[in-house]
């Protein structure tokens, strides 16, 4: 067991609690750093999609976990960061420039659909989320004379700093830096007064206007981060992809993304990149697991997204922290060993919220 | 000296229903003030008219000398007025640290891109803010729970937390909506110093909602008794206590229950305090029977 004890300030400030951490993460480092040379090109290409969708579900976090406000129209900001890159690219921009404005693109539009959420909450914001989502894929198909409409997009390779990202490889560590950045901006924000705002506003929008916090300011801010750090993912899932049509952003990669955020945990920033990492290794398990299954079941169509349904709703059932709630149990039983108790993390009974207001 | 919130011939009406019935007060600087009365006399909404969560109906309140029942409740809160509620209403899934640290939120001067970068501009609040904190912590003994999940406390450490978090904003006038409910003796007891304490060491103003008279008389120095939404009598807490209207509000009607000519010994106004009864509510022999107070 480690006892922290605190003599400064900055101990709780910064990123690294500890030793232990910083070395743990050193390690992750070095093994994310040597993978691609060591993995076949398949997987890494595989890790790549990983990162990018931990961007997304990053960005969907700070909306959907710590700002406590639902979207279920989220492939809508991947269109648009998606969208602008291509176009911006394909005018010859330089990556550093359109990237930042396909974040600065989806980010706007973040704001715009912020607005309704000032007075819409829970299932009301959802549908006019939705609504939003809807409106974008359309308008992109027929926004044809830019988007190419549903013939698609082609992007030309991509060159970064003079580097040219021709292969997985290099597209790997592009994923990766802009992951890592990515994580940390969040990381900042949540040590700082802005994300301590969206979890106020998360847990009880009464006291935490009471406490100063404008809440209209407050969740418009949250939209657009979350938006722009979606578009942000949305121009990487471009250059991944190579050719973008409006048919890749629909309402079920909305719903996809949302359940990558349950299965990885919401509320944490390890979930979303658990939630990533896990839907992407069980595609992978299930297009293996056809080979040798009975051909029966091995050749029905929907089998995926059965199976993916099953996941679900046995997280909902047994682990409704997600992975990571699960990755935080294993942890306290190493940790505590051998003093880990079954109701350790049972939850507390809670208190009856106002009901008068 | 001049009031630090002024109330004037305040009204809000809820459909048919007159929750506040031209009400009109002032807390003065540094005084402890307090609101009591039977269930649903209003006290709670007007707390929620002082914070900003309703809109009155018809007068006005003055916060050092600004109009301020037409803001919204976050520019209250800036102005320096803190509040806690009746039914706790704390942020569930933070550390008793990260609550505290929202109470500091209307102090803050750096923007969203200087939080997303953690500048030194953002340090340099982030330290200032936990300093602040600290202090706060101290004086509340909340040492022991300070990284602990708000989830798990129990009842009377969430009340204190509360608190803690609406001290943090070192406010001017700090509202306690039912600061002892669902508190035992000595708890009641630490908050009744908590008060005096905020009152004489931090200098700041408390206007309390409150049923315990036992708290009500020890630490508040006027006392508005309100009764469906009307004003029945302001005085030192033994004087409304004394009051016969405040009796037949809580007892009944005289006619149904003349109530008696003298429903308490007090101490007369010098200031001893009147023996502390339960709350009101169900003090209704402590009311009725002289001598029948000894709550401690």
């Amino acid at each position: 067991m480690r006892f922290l004890f605190k003599t400064n300030y900055h101990q709780d400030i910064r990123l690294f609690k500890h030793g232990g951490q910083v070395f743990w993460y050193a390690l992750l480092a070095a093994v994310l750093c040597i993978a691609p040379w060591l993995l076949p090109e398949y997987y890494v290409s595989q890790l790549v999609f990983i990162w990018i969708y931990s961007v997304i579900s990053l960005g969907l976090m700070v909306l959907v976990g710590f700002t406590g406000q639902i979207s279920i129209g989220h492939a809508a900001f991947l269109a648009m960061g998606a969208y602008t890159e291509a176009y911006l690219h394909q005018l010859g921009w330089p990556f550093a420039l359109s990237l930042t404005f396909s974040a600065l693109i989806a980010g706007i539009t973040g704001i715009i659909v912020g607005l309704p959420a000032l007075r819409v909450k829970g299932m009301y914001l959802a549908i006019a989320t939705l609504a939003f989502g809807f409106i974008v894929e359309e308008g992109i198909t027929r926004a044809e004379s830019i988007t190419g409409g549903s013939s698609g997009m082609m992007l030309e390779p991509l060159q970064v700093f003079g580097l040219a990202i021709d292969s997985e490889q290099s597209m790997y560590y592009l994923c990766l830096i802009i992951l890592v950045l990515c994580v940390l901006g969040v990381m900042n924000l949540l040590r700082s007064p802005t994300g301590r705002a969206f979890v106020a506003i998360r847990d009880s929008e009464i006291s935490a206007q009471s406490m100063g916090i404008n809440l209209a300011y407050y969740k418009t801010t949250a939209f657009a981060i979350s938006a722009a750090i979606t578009g942000i993912a949305g121009a990487l899932y471009a250059h991944k992809l190579r050719f973008i049509t409006p048919d890749q952003f629909t309402f079920l990669q909305s719903i996809e993304l949302l359940i990558i955020l349950v299965v990885g945990g919401v509320g944490s920033i390890y979930g979303a990149i658990f939630g990533a990492a896990f839907w992407f290794s069980v595609q992978q398990f299930i297009v293996m697991a056809k080979d040798w299954l009975p051909p029966a079941i091995a050749q029905q169509t929907g089998l995926q997204p059965t199976v993916f349904g099953i996941i679900l709703i046995a997280f909902i059932l047994f682990e409704p922290m997600g992975l990571y709630g699960r990755w935080l149990k294993v942890r306290t039983y190493f940790q505590l060993f051998p003093f880990y108790r079954k109701g350790l993390f049972r939850r507390q009974k809670s208190y009856m919220k106002s009901e008068r207001m | 000296m001049k009031p630090l919130l002024q109330v004037e011939h305040l009204s809000v009406q809820f459909g048919g229903l007159k929750a506040v019935d031209d009400v009109s007060f002032e807390i003065w600087p540094n005084e402890v003030f307090s609101l009591i009365g039977p269930n649903g006399a209003g006290k709670t909404t007007i707390f929620n008219l002082i914070s900003g969560l309703y809109q009155p109906s018809s007068g006005f309140i003055t916060f050092e000398g600004e109009k301020i029942s037409a803001l919204a409740p976050y520019e209250i809160a800036r102005l320096g007025i803190a509040r806690t509620f009746q039914n706790i209403e704390l942020f569930e899934h933070a550390t008793v640290l990260q609550n505290l640290l929202v109470g500091r939120h209307c102090h803050r001067h750096t923007n969203w891109l200087q939080d997303l970068l953690f500048t030194p501009a953002t340090r340099r609040a982030e330290m200032q803010f936990r300093r602040t904190v600290e202090e706060v912590i101290e004086f509340l003994d909340l040492q022991h729970y300070r990284d602990q999940m708000v989830g798990g406390l129990p009842y009377g450490v969430r009340k204190v937390v509360e608190l803690g978090r609406a001290l943090a904003m070192r406010p001017k006038l700090l509202l306690l909506d039912e600061p002892s409910s669902g508190l035992n003796v000595e708890e009641t007891e630490d908050v009744s110093f908590w008060i005096e304490d905020i009152k004489h060491d931090l200098g700041i103003t408390v206007l309390m909602v409150e049923h315990d008279m036992g708290l009500v008389s020890r630490v508040s120095d006027r006392v508005l008794a309100l009764n469906q939404g009307e004003m029945l009598t302001l005085g030192t807490a033994a004087e409304v206590q004394a009051h016969p209207d405040v009796v037949e509000a809580y007892l009944g009607g005289a006619e149904d229950d003349p109530p008696p000519p003298t429903p308490r010994p007090t101490g007369g106004g010098d200031g001893s305090s009147p023996p502390a009864g339960g709350s009101m509510s169900h003090a209704a022999s402590g009311l009725g029977r002289p001598g029948a107070g000894g709550g401690q």
